[in-house]
């Protein structure tokens, strides 16, 4: 018997009879199908397109393919002021709207000469904080979609529905806010936010455990995602990881304590790093313990700034925002912990004109995003749902 | 730097960083510009550019482990384009620093730091997309955000929108 | 009154049998044919509803509220709008199997109604292979899953049918032990015979599954196993919502899209019918007779038959809902180390461990 390589039929064993050649056994030659998944399709989280090469189940290439949310962020920038830019950052992550105006605001105030009210302060950590609680609701919810556990995505809904309510009862607005102004607020908070948001705190605490049992200590849930798309600290690192992504792998990074702004140094809460005991440190378990594990920490800072929000006796949010925002000239990275990681804002401003020269807007879902070809080879096709459901991209922060 | 003004904590420490890499590589870098809002310094022979990347990757009193954010810049008046990278040590020695790299305007090219840290593989080619410039030696240089048939590089200066794209008037 | 309804059944069915237009049985068919298209409709009708109501009170919402007191027209409605929706066939598609895809499907779930005994009056085909019967025609269904899939020329229906099949044939085989368990404990595979053997006046204890010490393991390999084969949560990786649209029958729309729809729920019952017939004692009433209240002798005849065992279907068919509510599914791997490492063992297990109790407890 001997071994023969012919064309178009791979590695053949073949033993001679006479004149003849029989062929015993063939190594069946299958071919690789290319799958495309998306842009529309339930569990990309938006339109992003995924060009995978597969061998039956098992993925061997997926690679990403952006720029169909891409909505010309940075030019539109250069061409209004500064504070028309506000309701634009809005739309890059739009389920973390606060945040995002949050890190433009504390980026255009590093070139300014302003002193933002002690009350304006807490009021931007209250409600950056409701909508960080929000946008992890949105990312439990989903994720169990993904892997197939319908309910828990519908008792996250519920409760953000409450936090939507009160920041529209604060802004005007239920999910793009144009709240949080350079230099300041838009409007004042009502008279009894603080009474409700409390009342939220309250109800919202033993929902966490709720969702904890019905989701995070699933069996088949931990099954599906422990072990799954590990990505060591220091290959994170020089991805440019940050944010939930990094703590899952392991590393105490939070620019809120690390890199503090506003008046988080005030504040007192925990950065939860998984430590290797329910889930391997790196996989998508850690990234989602992650997540469910900082909502409560976020109840914890609201409910210290409520205590320590100065009255708003003679407040007006509007007090330091200047008439005409005129940057001096020089350029600024300003960066704040959205939910998602790292948002960063580059402006370079030539200090003459109210139009900044250059906007460019770090998206921390872009960088997360750029892991996705290394991360999936070798893995099966629910696998892969497995890792993006993890990463929580939205399209808007990655294609601008 | 003034006489009399003293710099922020941060901005020593960047300036320290500044010292290493200028004993190493002298003129291939500019002096070090120490403003507050975010001090950088610019490589001059951007040839050089990967070995100055490497090194602050890699020297034990460097470590500038996490890049931030690379944007893309046009310089208008000089008739450049550049970069202009953010570079953090992360969770080691806490100090930060910008650089800056040019290349002429129209087929100008820089070199590729995609090997040295995987978060400018992306960035780069958001870069080449909107800027113009190419980066040598990258692992994959094509458009990321407009579609691979697009003409123009939208954030330039003097970017003028393409008539129509397959048939679809683009002008609004 | 229910003795009195008994009568006038027979008395239908004795007429029905003696139509014989032109030398042909159609009496027997029609009487054969019309119940059991009714159950499996109703089946449908209110399987969908009954998902659709508890799946939303399970997830703190209402559900349908508009189409009728409480949603209850909404299937109705639905099957309204299905029906006259344009009947799309994607060009590129296998024609012949994309068509055909379906209707097979329905008819390898809906076979399996004929040897259903849904009272002691009433039994579609009285077979003395009915349990085999039963296991082996529902393989038809692999048939037309195949045929779905591979006929919508689409990648993703191809990804569904292939692990649908996979899946099915492989539960299969715990599933049958599982059930040769309670054949065993009856002597028979006659499915009449088998509900027969499990009647008696202590109601519920004479039901298989309180018969032997390990039948409850029996029970629970074939719950299990019946949730893979009709493709229900946690086991519903071939219409894997979030991951491959719908599955080997996402091309579909319209009616074909109900027929699908209609095997699916049709199966669903089958399974519930099966898994109460063997182990639950079918169309006996659970109650037993207590002292001079005489429960069980009240609540049984041919009517009452045909009630109980229509109410322990729906009684599984509510299991299932609230599983596949409640757990996420299992990977494609994952699933078939459940069924061969796990279930397969167990099943010949309880195989063994039945033979010995029948053979030596008397």
């Amino acid at each position: 018997m001997q071994e023969l390589d012919i064309a178009g039929m791979g590695s053949v064993r073949v033993t001679r009879k006479g004149n003849n050649v029989v062929i015993l056994e063939k190594d069946l030659q299958t071919e690789q199908m290319v799958l495309a998944m998306g842009p529309q399709h339930p569990s990309t989280h938006g339109v992003l397109k995924l060009e995978c090469l597969t061998d039956g189940e098992v993925v061997t290439h997926a690679e990403p393919y952006l720029g169909y949310l891409h909505r010309c962020f940075e030019k539109c920038c250069e061409n209004v002021d500064y504070p028309a830019i506000v309701p634009y950052t809005d739309r890059l992550d739009y389920l973390a709207g606060m945040n995002s105006e949050f890190a433009y605001a504390i980026t255009v105030e590093k070139l300014l000469d302003v002193e933002i009210p002690r009350r304006v302060e807490f009021i931007r950590v209250i409600v950056a904080e409701l909508n960080r609680i929000a946008s992890h609701l949105v990312a439990i919810g989903t994720y169990g979609i993904d892997l197939g556990a319908f309910t828990p995505f519908l008792f996250c809904f519920r409760d953000r529905e409450i936090i939507l309510s009160l920041l529209e009862w604060a802004s005007g607005a239920r999910m793009l806010y144009n709240y949080i102004w350079v230099g300041g607020l838009a409007y004042d908070v009502p008279a009894d936010f603080s009474k409700r948001v409390m009342e939220f705190v309250t109800y919202f605490r033993p929902k966490t455990v709720e969702l904890y049992k019905l989701l995070t200590e699933n069996e088949i849930f931990v099954k599906r995602t422990r072990g799954i798309g590990i990505m060591p600290a220091d290959v994170a690192i020089n991805y440019g990881w940050s944010g939930p992504m990094l703590r899952g792998s392991g590393v105490k990074w939070d620019l809120r304590r690390n890199d503090p702004y506003s008046v988080y140094p005030e504040l007192d809460f925990e950065v939860p790093v998984p430590d290797g005991k329910v889930s391997d440190i790196g996989d998508c378990l850690s990234r989602h313990l992650v997540r469910a594990l900082e909502m409560d920490e976020s109840l914890k800072i609201i409910e210290q700034c409520i205590d320590k929000m100065p009255s708003a006796e003679g407040f007006n949010a509007r007090s330091a925002v200047p008439k005409r925002v005129r940057p001096k000239a020089g350029e600024v990275y300003g960066r704040a912990e959205n939910p998602r990681g790292e948002l960063g804002f580059y402006i370079q401003s030539d200090g003459k004109s109210t139009k900044p020269l250059r906007c460019k807007a770090r998206s921390s879902c872009f960088v997360n995003l750029s892991a996705m070809k290394d991360l999936s080879k070798g893995q099966l096709i629910p696998d892969l749902v497995a890792i993006i459901g993890s990463i929580d991209i939205v399209l808007g922060e990655v294609d601008r | 730097m003034e006489e009399g003004h003293v710099l922020s904590h941060s901005v020593q420490q960047s300036a320290a960083a500044y010292a290493i890499i200028h004993d190493k590589f002298g003129d291939a870098v500019t002096a070090f510009d120490a403003n507050e809002t975010m001090p950088f310094f610019e490589v001059l022979n951007t040839a050089v550019w990967p070995e100055i990347a490497l090194f602050m990757r890699d020297n034990p009193k460097l470590k500038f482990n996490y890049m931030a954010c690379l944007s893309g810049v046009d310089y208008q008046s000089e008739d450049k384009v550049g970069i202009v990278c953010n570079l953090e040590s992360l969770g080691q020695l806490n100090h930060k620093i910008a650089v800056k790299v040019k290349c002429a305007r129209t087929g100008g090219s820089i070199p590729s730091v995609a090997g040295v840290w995987h978060t400018a593989n992306w960035h780069e080619r958001e870069a080449y997309d909107l800027f113009g410039m190419l980066f040598s030696s990258h692992p994959d240089m094509r458009r990321i955000l407009c579609p691979d048939d697009w003409e123009g590089h939208p954030l330039l200066k003097d970017y003028k929108v393409q008539e129509s794209y397959h048939g679809i008037k683009v002008p609004y | 009154m229910p003795l009195l309804m008994g009568n006038s059944l027979n008395a239908w069915s004795e007429a029905l049998v003696g139509f014989t237009p032109m030398g042909l049985p159609l009496g027997l068919v029609i009487l054969a044919a019309i119940p059991l298209v009714f159950i499996a409709l109703y089946s449908l009708t209110y399987g969908v509803y009954g998902e659709r109501k508890i799946s939303a009170f399970m997830q703190d919402r209402l559900g349908p509220m508009e189409v009728g007191k409480w949603g209850i027209l909404q299937t109705i409605a639905d099957i309204l709008k299905l029906l006259q929706k344009e009947d799309i066939v994607p060009t590129s598609a296998d024609k012949f199997l994309f068509v055909i895809g379906p209707g097979i499907l329905f008819v390898g779930s809906f076979l399996a109604y004929a040897v259903l005994p849904f009272s002691s009056a009433f039994i579609g085909a009285s077979l003395n292979v009915g349990l085999f019967f039963a296991i082996g025609i529902v393989a038809i269904e692999v048939v037309g899953i195949l045929a779905a899939g591979w006929g919508s020329n689409n990648k993703w229906s191809l990804y569904g049918a292939v692990r649908s099949v996979a899946q099915i044939v492989s539960y299969e085989i715990p599933a049958a032990i599982a059930l040769l368990c309670g054949a065993m404990m009856a002597g028979t595979l006659d499915m009449q015979k088998i509900t027969m053997l499990q009647s008696g006046s202590y109601g519920f204890a004479h039901f298989f599954l309180f018969q032997s010490p390990i039948a409850w393991l029996p029970f629970l390999i074939y719950f299990i196993a019946s949730l893979a084969e009709v493709n229900r949560a946690p086991f519903d990786i071939p219409e894997a919502e979030s991951e491959l649209v719908a599955g080997y029958f996402t091309e579909y729309s319209g009616m074909k899209f109900a027929v699908i729809f209609l095997a699916e729920y049709g199966s669903m019952f089958m399974v519930s019918a099966i898994i109460s017939i063997v182990f639950l004692g079918g169309w006996n009433s659970p109650l037993p007779d207590i002292g001079s209240f005489a429960l069980n002798a009240w609540t049984n005849g041919p009517v009452w038959g045909a009630f109980w065992i229509i109410m322990k279907g729906f009684f599984f068919i509510f299991v299932q809902m609230w599983l596949r509510w409640t757990l996420p599914r299992l990977r494609v791997d994952q699933l078939m180390y459940l069924c061969w490492k796990v279930l397969t063992p167990f099943a010949f297990v309880s195989f063994v461990l039945t033979a010995i109790w029948v053979i030596f407890v008397p």
